[in-house]
């Protein structure tokens, strides 16, 4: 148990960082029908704005920075590639996402010079090491599941209770019936990618306090990573995309734990297949049928 | 000649808690034309998907030249949601997928058309002739099928021009009028050489002179192909015009069955039906 | 009937016009000019991307394990060919591996140095498409009945699980773990290479041209006809499957053989993003297209636009803007904008004989009009 309890709580607290951004996947796929793949390099962009502006700027100025920037990236990306494509085929859109994955990725390289750009300011008291049941470990491994429930539930209430929370899931439920009962398709969208980004620019902070550097392909592996979790869970569900998150945050940090470091990603697409396989739509995806 | 070709028996089909078809019990007997007829939303394209195996019944069988096709029975969390009659009266599964039903000799069309779109004319139906070829895939990459492939295209050949479409064949199957491309979709389906030909509202969208057209069509490639026919049909003209016999489904069940004299003269099947078909 | 025959020998012209240009820069230019270079892995590229079209153009299944499927036939490739006395160097962190046989060695053994090693390289070749499409095959079973998102995902990750595995170091003593494989032997010139991917690439249009690449298309267009129409959804998406990746195979052992070195690490989604990009600028559904923009896409990437990251480009001096990786910025932007404002790509679903066609349908067109 000693030996294992470290891994646990890194895996509790990486699994709330996959939440954080698979829910901006599980958000835009319930609406679009599409598989964002940049939002995984979103969540890099953002680690690279927090690496550039905490060493410029004082954090009360950086922090929020970070997340104007990364909220403002996330809404470009949905009203250049795929505002246009809106009637065009799945694959347009999908290929599209491939795309700008591709570009931000190279834009990335390009001003970075490729070189992992090191985390050098680390956001202050939250990288503070603490130790806990007699593991040491830093603050943000804490912090990060009790700020995850917090953002999920404020979320949830969003989408339950208010006005544009009921827009979204209408959109969500028949895209076409929605637009035509007068709700403002665009802009549900844009809100959507909104806060997608929104709280990946906060997992990434989490996220690289963590890590030394902030490479271009750091975005990758989370990312999809997050998107198995979304799909794990049953995609288009905010509490499956979040239990999904856990779960396979955990189940990686494990594997790590018994000293299988090469499979901890491999794993979670083993799970994913099988996920797939057994219950296509997921933990709490609702089951479609097609009409012939 | 006059044996029974398709035979529906006691099937159900439960979406959830939904009846969509409740026990539905009909045969066809060969060299027959029959005709579906019910109100929207019956459950008459669920019963051809049924039947045709797109959709695999909650209970009940299919019978095909006197030979079971298809059957099955609640399983898992149907077994208590189940609505249906005869429960427990079957007992094995026998579910064929759709292209498997194909090739035992039924083929069919759709309510909403479902040609290949950017496939032209020709090879709409061509690709039908896919399921009957006996070759390989390397075979027929390196062209060892040709003499199969030139009696395909052959036959395909004459049957445009039975049905009267050899003059677009080289036209986009999209690019067709409406009511050429259902004469497609039917010239399609009869190159999987059918015995049975299931058709999901033929004439839908069609104006009188167009239904008229469809009508003496039917009929003639009936007798021409050696078909039975088994339809689903709003046109009340077309119906009673060339059905032998007439079932007549209304939320699911089966309210009625006969000649079209009798079905017109049904007080039944005009409360059900005919009564608002009027109307409109 | 006489235009397809126009068709093919316009086609058969075109191609013999390509092997002809290789063999006269071949004659001219060293092996490790950057033209050769070029064409050598353009023509690797336009075969992975050809397969690709095959599967998510012609069959209208979103795919997205291309450089999983490579990734076998790079490993196989290498680990079939390294002479057997390189291997204890090549293996060193392993005892020399624990396959001690080259397949070159053996048939040159009773073919002759020159043909026999030729055999042998192509019978590794062979072996690497077969195990991709043996894995193919496997991973088809669970995986082509998802729907097309779930497919691209699912086929993503298989790709991912696959480089892990050959990362292991406990399959060292084959993969050489997380090292490298080097010293195989390669083809020498850049019409071998060309003649293969074109033997290859005949092969797919042939197959496609056939009743079973009908059927294909048929499933892409419209799934439930085509299954209503007698044609057996698994079988066809299978066997689709499998053919493509058999060629994926084979075009990630030319590939191994031309980078000269084989690693894991290269075969992640980015280079499946790529092929899938240059899939899209050619025109999905179209072979030649696909061709067209993997020599398009290499020439550019490798060569012309190189300038952009080493300082001067068109006789500008810059250094401050044209540095490292500015080429490939430049490059996703117009890929952007292709994906955006030019969907069709170059060709369309058209492909490079039917520009021939054009003219006799418009006047028939307009002779219908009258």
């Amino acid at each position: 148990m000693r030996e294992i309890l470290p891994y646990i709580i890194n895996g509790i607290s990486v699994g709330g960082q996959y939440a954080l951004i698979a829910i901006g996947y599980t958000l835009v796929y319930g609406i679009l029908r599409l598989i964002n793949f940049a939002h995984g390099d979103v969540f890099m962009v953002a680690g690279l704005v927090m690496v550039y502006a905490t060493t410029a700027l004082p954090m009360y100025i950086a922090l929020p920075l970070v997340l104007a920037v990364t909220v403002l990236l996330g809404f470009l990306i949905e009203r250049v590639a795929y505002k246009p494509l809106r009637n065009a085929p799945r694959m347009s859109v999908m290929i599209s996402a491939i795309g700008v994955s591709y570009l931000i990725q190279n834009l990335a390289f390009y001003i970075t010079g490729g070189v992992p750009q090191p985390v050098s300011t680390p956001i202050p008291w939250i990288s503070n090491n603490v130790v806990v049941l007699g593991v040491s470990t830093k603050r943000v491994t804490l912090i990060t599941p009790v700020l995850t429930i917090l953002l999920v539930a404020v979320l949830v209430y969003l989408i339950k209770k208010t006005k544009i929370g009921m827009a979204m899931r209408a959109a969500a439920k028949d895209f076409e019936a929605a637009q035509l009962m007068g709700i403002k398709i665009n802009s549900v969208i844009s809100f959507t990618f909104v806060i997608g980004s929104f709280l990946a620019a906060v997992g990434a902070m989490l996220y690289f306090t963590n890590y030394p550097s902030v490479a271009i392909t750091s975005g990758g592996m989370p990312g999809l990573k997050a998107f198995v979790a979304a799909v794990f869970g049953g995609i288009g569900s905010i509490p499956g995309a979040v239990v999904g998150a856990f779960i396979i945050g955990l189940c990686e940090e494990l594997i790590k734990g018994i000293g299988y470091t090469t499979f901890s990603d491999a794993f979670t697409f083993a799970l994913l297949i099988a996920v797939l396989c057994v219950k296509p739509t997921g933990l709490f995806g609702e089951k479609v049928t097609d009409k012939v | 000649m006059s044996g029974t070709i398709l035979k529906v028996e006691n099937a159900t089909m439960q979406f959830g808690g939904v009846v969509a078809v409740d026990n539905l019990n009909l045969e066809v007997n060969e060299g027959e034309i029959v005709a579906l007829i019910g109100p929207n939303g019956a459950g008459k394209t669920t019963a051809f998907n049924v039947i045709t195996g797109v959709y695999q019944p909650t209970n009940g069988a299919v019978w095909f030249e006197e030979k079971k096709i298809i059957e099955n029975h609640p399983q898992g969390k149907m077994k208590s949601l189940y609505k249906g009659q005869h429960a427990g009266e079957y007992t094995s599964v026998l579910a064929p997928t759709p292209d498997q039903v194909t090739k035992l000799g039924m083929a069919r069309t759709f309510q909403n058309i479902r040609l290949w779109k950017s496939q032209t004319v020709f090879d709409n139906v061509l690709i039908a002739k896919h399921c009957r070829t006996h070759t390989n895939f390397l075979a027929a990459a390196f062209r060892l099928n040709h003499k199969e492939e030139a009696r395909q295209r052959e036959h395909v050949e004459q049957l445009l021009g039975e049905v009267g479409l050899s003059d677009v064949k080289n036209e986009l199957a999209t690019s067709l009028p409406y009511g050429k491309q259902r004469r497609l979709e039917i010239a399609r389906a009869l190159a999987t050489e059918p015995k049975l030909l299931l058709l999901d509202e033929p004439a839908a969208g069609m104006n009188p002179q167009e239904t008229d057209e469809l009508t003496a069509f039917i009929g003639e490639i009936r007798t021409k192909f050696n078909l039975t026919v088994f339809l689903i049909e709003h046109h009340m003209d077309l119906v009673m015009d060339i059905s032998d016999r007439i079932y007549v489904l209304d939320f699911g069940k089966l309210i009625a069955d006969g000649t079209p004299d009798e079905i017109q003269n049904n007080k039944r099947v005009i409360d059900a039906y005919l009564g608002v078909a009027e109307d409109a | 009937m006489t235009m397809k025959k126009k068709q093919t020998i316009f086609m058969a012209a075109v191609l013999l016009l390509l092997l002809a240009a290789s063999i006269a820069v071949d004659a001219a230019l060293p092996s490790y000019h950057i033209a050769v270079k070029v064409i050598e892995k353009a023509t690797v590229y336009a075969l992975v991307a050809v397969s690709m079209n095959l599967l998510n153009g012609f069959t209208g299944l979103f795919s997205l394990g291309q450089a999983g499927f490579m990734l076998l036939g790079a490993y196989a490739y290498g680990i079939l060919t390294i002479p057997v006395a390189k291997r204890e160097s090549v293996y060193q962190y392993f005892d020399g591996g624990a396959i001690h046989f080259s397949l070159p060695e053996i048939f040159a053994g009773f073919l002759g140095e020159g043909v026999g090693s030729t055999v042998g390289m192509l019978a590794a070749l062979l072996v690497g498409g077969l195990l991709a499409a043996v894995f193919a095959y496997l991973i088809g079973l669970p995986v082509l009945r998802l729907k097309s998102d779930y497919l691209a995902i699912a086929t993503l990750g298989f790709a991912e699980i696959l480089k892990a595995f050959f990362q292991w170091n406990a399959l060292g003593p084959l993969t050489n773990g997380s090292n490298l494989l080097k010293s195989y032997p390669a083809f020498e010139n850049a019409t071998a290479y060309v003649l293969l991917a074109g033997v290859l690439i005949t092969f797919i249009v042939l197959l496609i041209n056939s009743t079973y690449g009908r059927a294909f298309k048929a499933i892409r267009d419209d799934e439930v006809a085509a299954e209503a129409m007698g044609i057996n959804l698994a079988k066809h998406k299978r066997m689709s499957f499998v053919i493509s990746s058999f060629f994926a195979g084979i075009g990630g052992g030319m590939l191994a053989m031309y980078a000269g070195t084989i690693a894991a690490a290269p075969f992640k989604s980015t280079m499946t993003y790529e092929i899938l990009l240059i899939v899209v600028i050619g025109g999905i559904g179209s072979i030649t297209g696909s061709i067209l923009a993997s020599f398009l896409y290499i020439f550019s990437s490798e060569w012309l636009l190189r300038g952009l990251d080493s300082g001067t480009f068109l006789g500008i001096n810059a250094p401050g803007i044209f540095k490292n990786g500015f080429r490939m910025a430049v490059f996703s932007v117009i890929i952007m904008v292709i994906v955006l404002f030019f969907r069709k790509g170059i060709m369309g679903d058209k492909e490079l004989p039917d520009l021939l066609n054009r003219r006799p349908k418009q006047r028939k067109k307009g002779g219908a009009v009258k």
